[in-house]
Parts: C-alpha cells; sequence; structure tokens
C-alpha cells in the first residue's frame, strides 16, 4: 500500500462547468456551488465557473454580513486560485444589467457575450447548474 | 391606514415587485428585503420601474440586507429610504398592517 | 462535545473540532495534540499558524494539495511537500492541524 503522502494515481479528469444564477445569501445556492466546486478542484478536475443572470452577485465586492449573522463566503472565491481554478467567466449582458463592472469584483474573471458562453458550455463534459 | 408590503425576491429573477407594485394602492409602502434589495439601486434596468413607482410609495430598503450584498448608500436610488432592524419594526407598527410577497 | 483546558472548557464537534473558531487560544492546540500524544515543536506551529492566516483571508480550510503548495511558497521547498507535513501530522496534514488551529474540517477531505 502506498505511504499517505504518495500521491495517488491519477483518476480521469473531465472538463466540469458549474453554472451559478443565483444572488448568495437569500438561497442556500450560492454556497452549495462553492462547495462543490472545492470538491470537484481537490480532486484536480477542469472546473470552468460562469457567473450569470443574478450570480454575478456573488463576487460582488465589499460584502459585509455582519449584521445579517450569516458567514460571508466571498473571500473564499479569491482561494480558488490556489485550487488551479482559473477558469472564471462572467456574462456581459447580466453584469451590465445590473449596473456592474468588473472593477466591482473580488475575483479578476474574463467577461463573454451569449454565443461565447454557449460555446464553452458545448465543449463540457459535466455541466451542473446552481 | 395603508398597507406595507415586503419583497424578499431579486427583481431580475421574479416577478414579485410586479405583482406587488400592481396591487398596491397609493400611499401604501415598499420595503425590500433579502434578495429583494437588488431592486434599491441605481443604474440597473429595474431602476426605472422603481423611481416611477415613488410617485405613489414610499419605499424604504433594509440596509443590513443592503451591506451583506457588497452595496451601499451611494448605490440606493435617491428618494429610497434605508432602514435598519429598528426601522423594519417602526414600519410594522406605522403601517395597518403588512403583506408579506414571497 | 466540550474539551477542559485550564479549567475552561470549549465546545467541539463530535469529531474533536472546535465549535467557534474565535475561542481558539494557543493551549487549545497544546491540549488536543497532547490527547493525541503530540508534543507541538516550532514546526507544528508554523503550520497551524499558517492555516489560522489561511482561513482568516479565505474562510475556508485548505484542501491538503492547496496546503503543501502555499506552504512550499511560504515556508520553502522543503517544507512544501506532502511527506514533511505526513511526518508532523501523521493523523492527516490539513485534518490534523486544521483541528489544532481551531479551524472546521477542510472541505473536500476524506
Amino acid at each position: 500500500m502506498a505511504e499517505p503522502w504518495e500521491d495517488e494515481p491519477e483518476g480521469p479528469v473531465r472538463k466540469f462547468m458549474y453554472v451559478n444564477r443565483r444572488a448568495p445569501y437569500g438561497t442556500i445556492y450560492a454556497l452549495e456551488s462553492l462547495e462543490v466546486v472545492l470538491i470537484a478542484a481537490a480532486f484536480e478536475q477542469d472546473v470552468t465557473l460562469v457567473f450569470m443572470d443574478d450570480g454575478v452577485f456573488q463576487i460582488k465586492k465589499g460584502q459585509s454580513t455582519e449584521a445579517i449573522g450569516v458567514k460571508n463566503f466571498s473571500p473564499t472565491y479569491r482561494a480558488l486560485e490556489g485550487y488551479d481554478v482559473e477558469k472564471l467567466y462572467v456574462s456581459r449582458e447580466s453584469l451590465e444589467s445590473r449596473g456592474l463592472t468588473t472593477d466591482d469584483l473580488v475575483v479578476p474573471v474574463q467577461v463573454l457575450d451569449k454565443d461565447q458562453l454557449a460555446a464553452l458550455m458545448e465543449e463540457q463534459e459535466v455541466i451542473l447548474s446552481f | 391606514m395603508a398597507m406595507l408590503h415586503t419583497i424578499n425576491k431579486s427583481p431580475f429573477e421574479r416577478r414579485t415587485l410586479d405583482a406587488a407594485l400592481r396591487h398596491a394602492v397609493k400611499g401604501s409602502g415598499i420595503l425590500l428585503i433579502e434578495d429583494g434589495v437588488y431592486a434599491a439601486f441605481d443604474g440597473t434596468i429595474v431602476a426605472d420601474k422603481v423611481k416611477a413607482a415613488m410617485a405613489d410609495h414610499e419605499i424604504y430598503v433594509l440596509g443590513p440586507d443592503v451591506s451583506a450584498r457588497g452595496m451601499s448608500e451611494e448605490h440606493v436610488i435617491n428618494g429610497v429610504k434605508i432602514v435598519d432592524y429598528d426601522g423594519f419594526v417602526d414600519l410594522v407598527t406605522q403601517y395597518d398592517k403588512v403583506q408579506s410577497w414571497l | 462535545m466540550a474539551i477542559e483546558v485550564n479549567g475552561k472548557s470549549y465546545d467541539t464537534d463530535e469529531e474533536g473540532y472546535l465549535a467557534d473558531l474565535n475561542q481558539w487560544e494557543a493551549e487549545v492546540a497544546t491540549a488536543m495534540a497532547q490527547a493525541d500524544g503530540t508534543e507541538l515543536t516550532d514546526s507544528h506551529w508554523e503550520v497551524i499558524n499558517f492555516l489560522r492566516e489561511y482561513y482568516e483571508e479565505y474562510q475556508i480550510a485548505p484542501a491538503v494539495r492547496v496546503l503543501t503548495k502555499a506552504i512550499g511558497k511560504k515556508l520553502g521547498k522543503d517544507k512544501g511537500n506532502s511527506k514533511y507535513l505526513y511526518e508532523l501530522f501523521p493523523y492527516g496534514p490539513a485534518k490534523q492541524a486544521c483541528k489544532y488551529a481551531g479551524l472546521p474540517k477542510p472541505t473536500g477531505c476524506v
């Protein structure tokens, strides 16, 4: 048996896309998605994140949840880089209709039009929508 | 006296705000809470609708839900009143009754 | 569940992780390690303090792979490998070190 510090043989790597479409605190979807993303990343899968519709609010800068008594999980999106999750995309239309720009976001993202997002979705092997 | 309508759903995702505004009589209050607070910010595609509604309604937004979402007073549409939890309670007593739109 | 340290009681979950991160004190880590038969050295503390800083910044406990890489970056290549961390924390660096650091169990940790 391998020692615990020896790397396990590499399993199959699949292209996973997580589509985030909900605002962060009104429902549990955003947090659930983030947890599943971290698990996939821990297993070294090829992870892509999309923030669209109200999902763009998940990565809005300056969240301060003390007064509502809920954990602020927005800093965790900045940990994704350390997990080698660097493919973060945002829908241009969703951003603009909400009066936001990439300067408002806690992580560097690439802004895509709907056609580009559609093409990106077609490239994936597994798509999970939250 | 008038009714206070609370709205807790995002105006970008649900039609709750529209439904409430359609059924709110002149003089009734609108309080935006939880994801409903996204209606209170300027520069969005729903801001004009909210500004128009201000002719007939006092519109309030719950401050703690605003800051949780990374927004602040500067993002809130001019004339929309920010209230804290105590202010929420005051509104509930000040208005006759409450309709919580879900 | 709870653990007693210097006459003070600290709530933990069923696996012994501290219920409230803010309650953490160095003595808690020492006591937890003692219960596991481990004497904490400077090398242990380096990792424990690193984990606390990581949590403070990102609000999660890192996965082992991420911890290893980040430790290597911060404390030097000789320490940024699983073998070194497993020697310090034989029950698993993420699990055991996180526990001593007062952090919740890492996500994706089996």
